[in-house]
């Protein structure tokens, strides 16, 4: 695959179509200045891949078209294509020009005949506009005149012939009625299967209906010297024109992760959070009815609002203007901000369109409102019956999308039960998801009490504790639990455990003071008792002192007393100088 | 359109060139205009090679292609109007001579 890519860019210049997704899948668009051709049965969008390819052409490549309509009129194709809003009315002939083509359903036929003249007047149009590409639709129509297969044949190559003098990039349409053969590898006599070997590239239109779900898709079945996605690839034939899912491995381009946090509304989820959401990142929500997923829907969107960021609310469950009113209730304001035009809150209905249709109905809503934050909610409206084999493609891709377009996306989704480890959603949205919360009713003593829980929240330290989420006029906060008895307490018992709590706490203190001062006390009577010890060891000193003096004086008078009495006895004279003897 | 006499019938054939079935749709209403409408025809040639913006002025794609343009209605036909048959009962003109 990678060797072909190599010598696709090498080899192939490539025609960009401009439709959203198409041109990822083929590796830049269609082969320049060479036949592409468009099949697939009535009303499958081949005319309108083919317009818009040239609309784009005209208004974003600088490339005049010409749209050679052989079987709607070109009043009512351009009636048609102006309800997707292309601004097609102020494309002038010279830069895309329609010729009606459609045989005369009266038309006589006698002998033979050919498209000389008509291309010989579309050569005169493209030298006098310059025209760079050119649609041919619906050639089937043409072809099936000339009854006979080699003239079909004939005229086939003719047209091949001419779109190479011209080098034109040409795109082909024909109806089919039935499954293509694979690869054309075993031509069917309809003149058309002719036209599978002009081309250089072939895609295949798709169009069925699942559960009364309306299904897109197209494959890409042949592209000479490209490489191209080979499976089939859902589309959706929306308000703006075709657009097409490309799949999440050939569009892997991501915007740059940050590090940035943005406040989900609610200071202390914040902090559990350790700052934030991530700016760009997936949040997901889950819980039962009535748990307070659209109250953190909207805390977040107010927060996002008042730092200025344009966000996006698209709410499934609920009108716009109810959602004002009801989150007002949580003191959460964001009229002022839809008035401001920073939020957009939108309610489309979640039924009747099928999933890859309200995904490119939200594409195509972020880039309007240029949105720097989606908040879908629930994200399993997408999932209705009908809608669930392709619901999981398109949250899958959404996923990539909001990732790569750097947007930080809050979805909700409906989960019951309070082990949400066990989910099953349907949609397996949690593994899209960088941070999970799971709010869960918890009911005791006749109460029911939200409790939110930090399922996961990838490349963040988050709190592992479970805290109730309380509404309340003034807001939307989360409250310690207490947990007794291995049991969580909430709502009334939580307070009173908390009353019990500031109680002890109270008591607590008091018996502190009532320490402190007694301490303080018998510090004070220790220190005294010392200072009184003090003056007695001073004394005790004091006498020990003029004891040893005394002692001294004695001593000496005894001494001298000794001398005397030796003298008087004449002892030792001999010995003893006099005149110590006599003082 | 003025109507001229009621008789003269008008045509315009558009070819391309000199391709085989234009050549053979010249000569095929040559000799329908000879043998039915002697005296009282008029052919315009229009080579579409030559003045390629008249096809999309007179809506014309495939060729050759033969307008009647009077007396009205306004017929047209395709092909090297090889089946003079087809074209007499398009143009309403009996076999033979008939008048009208």
């Amino acid at each position: 695959m990678s060797g072909k890519q190599r010598f696709a860019t090498a080899g192939v210049a490539k025609c960009p179509t401009g439709i959203v997704g198409f041109d990822e899948l083929v590796g830049g668009g269609l082969p320049r200045g060479r036949s592409t051709l468009v099949t697939g049965g009535p009303g499958a969008g081949k005319t309108v891949f083919a317009l818009q390819t040239l609309v784009n052409g005209a208004k974003d490549f600088g490339e005049a078209g010409i749209f050679v309509a052989f079987e709607e009129h070109s009043r009512e194709l351009l009636a048609n294509a102006a309800s997707f809003g292309w601004g097609l009315e102020r494309l002038t002939p010279n830069r895309l020009f329609v010729l009606d083509a459609q045989p005369d359903p009266e038309l006589m036929r006698s002998g033979d005949f050919d498209l000389k003249g008509m291309l010989a007047a579309l050569s005169a149009k493209v030298r006098q506009t310059g025209a760079r590409r050119v649609v041919f639709d619906a050639l089937d129509v043409v072809l099936h005149l000339l009854d006979d297969p080699q003239a079909a044949h004939r005229e086939i190559f003719r047209l091949r012939d001419w779109l190479l003098e011209h080098g034109l990039t040409a795109v082909l349409t024909s109806k089919i009625h039935r499954e293509p053969n694979e690869m054309g590898r075993e031509p069917s006599r309809q003149p058309d299967s002719y036209l599978q070997f002009i081309v250089d590239c072939a895609v295949v239109l798709n169009h069925e209906a699942a559960d009364g779900m309306s299904q897109r898709n197209l494959r890409v079945i042949k592209y000479r010297g490209s490489a191209f996605a080979e499976n089939a690839a859902p589309f959706v034939l929306g308000e703006s024109g075709l657009s097409v899912a490309a799949g999440p491995s050939l569009d892997r381009s991501v915007a740059a992760t940050t590090t940035e946090r943005v406040s989900s509304g609610i200071p202390r989820l914040d902090a559990m959070l350790g700052g934030g959401y991530f700016r760009g990142a997936s949040v997901l929500i889950t819980g039962a009815p009535g748990t307070a997923k659209t109250s953190l829907c909207g805390a977040f969107a107010e927060a996002a609002c008042r730092r200025g960021e344009r966000t996006l609310f698209v709410s499934f469950d609920s009108g716009a203007d109810e959602i004002g009113r009801n989150l007002q209730s949580v003191n959460i304001r964001l009229n002022q901000h839809r008035r401001s035009g920073r939020l957009r809150l939108v309610s489309p209905s979640s039924g009747g369109a099928s999933a890859e249709m309200q995904f490119s109905q939200i594409k195509r809503m972020v880039a309007e409102h240029r949105a720097r934050h989606l908040i879908i909610d629930p994200l399993s409206a997408l999932a209705l019956p009908g809608n669930l084999e392709t619901a999981r493609g398109v949250v899958e891709r959404l996923g990539h999308w909001v990732k790569s377009e750097g947007i930080t996306l809050l979805a909700t989704s409906l989960l019951d039960g309070s082990q949400p480890e066990d989910e099953g959603t349907p949609l397996q949205i949690s593994t899209l998801a960088d941070t999970w919360l799971h709010v869960s009713y918890l009911v005791r003593h006749g109460e029911r009490n939200r409790a939110l829980t930090i399922i996961k929240s990838r490349g963040t330290q988050h709190s592992n504790q479970v805290r109730e989420l309380v509404l309340r006029t003034s807001g939307i906060s989360l409250e310690d639990v207490y947990t007794a008895g291995g049991e969580v307490l909430m709502g009334a018992l939580r307070f009173e455990k908390e009353a019990a709590v500031r109680a002890a706490a109270a008591q607590a203190a008091l018996e502190e003071k009532r320490e402190r001062v007694e301490l303080e006390n018998s510090t004070m009577e220790l220190m005294s008792r010392i200072k009184q010890l003090e003056r007695e060891l001073a004394l005790k000193r004091a006498q020990r002192e003029s004891l040893g003096v005394e002692a001294a004086k004695r001593a000496k008078v005894r001494a001298a007393g000794e001398a005397d009495l030796k003298q008087l006895r004449g002892a030792d004279a001999t010995r003893r100088p006099k005149r110590q003897a006599r003082p | 359109m003025t109507p001229r006499a009621a008789t003269t019938v008008r045509f315009r054939l558009f070819v391309a060139g000199e391709s085989p079935n234009s050549l053979q749709a010249v000569a095929n209403l040559r000799a329908l205009c000879d043998a039915d409408l002697a005296g009282r025809h008029e052919v315009e040639i229009v080579d579409l090679m030559q003045t390629p913006e008249r096809a999309l002025e007179e809506n014309i794609l495939l060729t050759p292609t033969l307008v009647k343009v009077a007396p009205g209605p306004v017929l047209r036909i395709v092909g090297a109007l090889t089946d003079r048959d087809v074209l007499r009962r398009a143009l309403s003109l009996s076999a033979g001579s008939k008048s009208r």
